[in-house]
């Protein structure tokens, strides 16, 4: 009696089911009835879980040949990019794979409010989720470290001079991030074990929870207006709609979650192949000084309201502000978790996503143009726009270069956009009025008396004055 | 006496369960214990403050302020460039010095000195300090930090300390 190979696979098959029992437990969780409408809005939560995984695999690879130490990081990681085979596309895929993590989740929350799925009784998927949200910003952060380039240093001192301002306590915060009173040799280890092992540990628990609410509450059913969520009765005419016309989430959700994951893998690898890894500045080195420290694209919203703020408040807003946007994010079901879920009957939630949206978006533009900081890049006005044979307006316009002017103050659309655009300022101002400007400042513009003698403050005022 | 057997059990169990958790709170403090030990005793390490030379007294001019850079007080062997920092410093006579911390008191960015104009600009947020460390303009709520220097054996030396912190 010999048996087929087939017939061998299933008896190891069957021994393995009985001593294990993992097909029951499995089972079960992947042919649960999901709604029948739940489609392609319902995508985003599981393309972050597989973005999420793409992390796992990539850093796992990446982790086996960075050396996260002060001095060998830089190296292993300009290793990584330039020299070792399929290095660029890993670090590439793991840098947008982060971007990718990150649109995800904003997307996947983004549904979630608008179709006021948080609403009961899911308001722990939701605070599970916040808490993902906070945990995936975590990983952007300290992930952008790891690059431990110049400008991966300065982030960490500005971190440490952010949690420095913490009341009484400030110091020694600051002190426990940088693993010492300065950045040292131990600082880059400890945001290497944050961003490698406690995060993603972390990550790991609060995904296995989070799934497991999802089942335990069931995927929720697209909003219907005139449908409100009534606690004492919802679950009675969820399980019993689900009943009725509830599909297996195998395969009749899951090829759309496929699908749209596989989506995002391919974008993901195709962006780290064609851009490659965000570039590596200069060494990390931080007695070099030319550095202009900045965070990658999804931070770039807080990089400009830190910027913007009143200094008198930006200590509260710094300490306050990531506390209390969790707080609002995380405790908002507890206050709103019944009454209609359909986006056509909640006006305010629309508005405040699409709120939400247009200040990230604008806000990410001034990120980017970064109007506060001087144009260090700044070179000096070519004799075409100074336009002027006048001895004195030429040796203004050279001033106007050399005393820094030019860092600040755009004149036809060269320099920075600190200051107002002097392009036309001769037009506006008096001569009396610039030289009173020039020497003694204000609106947040140093005096110059000090650092320009008569002689060349009649270039400079000249020069100005041509501005027409 | 039959009724009491199920209270004893009861008390047994109560007993039992809590005499397990205080187990387990012990197992979980003697693990947990050092490591937080270790991870803290950094913090309250009292700072190394060292003298360190940044170069000979004729090397420098007076007037001109220049960048120098050092190792900082507490290097790793593995630091490596990571040990290194720096300061602005200005030779203000014969023998008369001034450092100032290359950290903006906004937020810690590295402030660099504009000769020409006689500024330091931050990169950042745009602040702006005097020659003598004075805010100018933008967001810093403090002068720039200076450090104390001194020169020996013809050396110039400077007060190594803590990253300066805004608050």
């Amino acid at each position: 009696m010999k048996r087929s190979l087939r017939q061998r696979v299933c008896s190891v098959g069957n021994w393995l089911e009985d001593r294990t029992g993992l097909a029951a437990l499995v089972r079960p969780m992947l042919t649960h009835l999901a709604p029948h409408d739940a489609r392609w809005w319902y995508v985003f939560g599981s393309a972050t879980l597989v973005a999420f995984a793409a992390q796992i695999v990539t850093g796992l690879a990446l982790a086996m040949v960075y050396v996260p130490g002060g001095q060998e990081a830089y190296e292993s990681i300009r290793y990584i990019t330039e020299d070792a085979m399929f290095g660029r596309i890993l670090r590439g895929m793991h840098a947008w794979g982060a971007s990718a993590m990150v649109a995800m989740v904003v997307l996947h929350m983004t549904q979630v409010f608008l179709h006021g799925t948080y609403k009961y009784p899911r308001e722990m998927n939701w605070m599970t989720g916040v808490v993902l949200l906070f945990l995936t910003l975590g990983l952007g952060f300290t992930g952008q470290l790891l690059r431990w380039d110049a400008n991966g240093v300065w982030s960490v001192v500005v971190g440490a001079e952010m949690a420095g301002r913490t009341p009484v306590v400030g110091r020694t915060v600051a002190d426990f991030l940088l693993a010492g009173d300065t950045i040292n040799g131990g600082t880059l280890s400890r945001f290497f074990i944050l961003h490698a092992a406690i995060l993603p540990a972390l990550m790991v628990a609060g995904i296995a929870l989070h799934l497991r609410l999802v089942l335990r509450h069931g995927i929720s059913e697209m909003p219907k207006p005139g449908q409100p969520v009534e606690p004492k009765t919802y679950r009675e005419g969820y399980h019993s709609r689900l009943k009725r016309t509830g599909l297996p989430f195998w395969p009749h959700a899951a090829w759309r979650d496929a699908l749209v994951a596989l989506g995002v893998v391919i974008c993901v690898f195709g962006l780290a192949w064609y851009f490659g890894p965000p570039a590596i500045g200069g060494p990390p080195d931080p007695s070099n000084l030319q550095a202009n420290p900045h965070p990658d694209w999804y931070f770039l919203w807080y990089f400009a309201i830190l910027a913007m703020l009143p200094p008198s408040f930006e200590t509260v807003v710094i300490l306050g502000t990531p506390i209390v946007a969790f707080l609002v994010f995380l405790l908002f079901p507890l206050v709103a978790n019944r009454g209609e879920r359909a986006p056509s009957k909640r006006p305010w939630a629309v508005a405040a996503v699409i709120c939400g949206y247009l200040a990230f978006v604008v806000l990410t533009i001034e990120g980017v143009r970064e109007p506060w900081s001087p144009d260090f890049a700044a070179k000096p006005l070519p004799a075409a726009v100074v336009a002027s044979d006048d001895p004195d307006v030429t040796r203004g316009a050279k001033l106007f270069y050399e005393k820094g002017c030019l860092y600040c103050h755009e004149v036809a659309g060269r320099g920075g956009h600190r200051g107002p655009d002097l392009t036309t300022v001769g037009r506006r101002m008096t001569e009396q009025q610039l030289i009173l400007r020039v020497d003694n400042g204000g609106h947040n513009m140093p005096a110059f008396a000090g650092v320009i003698d008569r002689d060349n403050l009649r270039g400079l005022v000249a020069f100005l004055k041509s501005r027409q | 006496m039959t009724n009491d057997a199920p209270d004893r059990e009861l008390d047994r169990r109560g007993f039992l369960g809590r005499i397990s958790i205080a187990i387990s709170a012990g197992i979980g403090a003697v693990i947990a214990l050092p490591p937080i030990a270790f991870l803290l005793a950094p913090v309250f390490k009292s700072p190394p403050e060292r003298w360190r030379s940044v170069g000979r007294l004729d090397d420098f001019e007076i007037g001109k302020t220049v960048k120098v850079r050092y190792d900082d007080p507490s290097s790793l062997p593995w630091a490596g460039v990571t040990a290194r920092t720096a300061a602005w410093l200005r030779r203000t006579g014969d023998e008369s010095f001034v450092a100032f911390s290359v950290n903006c008191r906004h937020l810690g960015c590295p402030v660099r000195w504009i000769d020409t104009a006689k500024l330091f600009l931050c990169p950042c947020h745009g602040g702006v300090y005097y020659e003598d460390g004075s805010v100018a303009a933008g967001p810093p709520p403090a002068p720039l930090a200076r450090y104390e220097v001194r020169v020996r054996k013809k050396h110039v030396e400077i007060r190594t300390g803590k990253l300066t912190l805004s608050s």
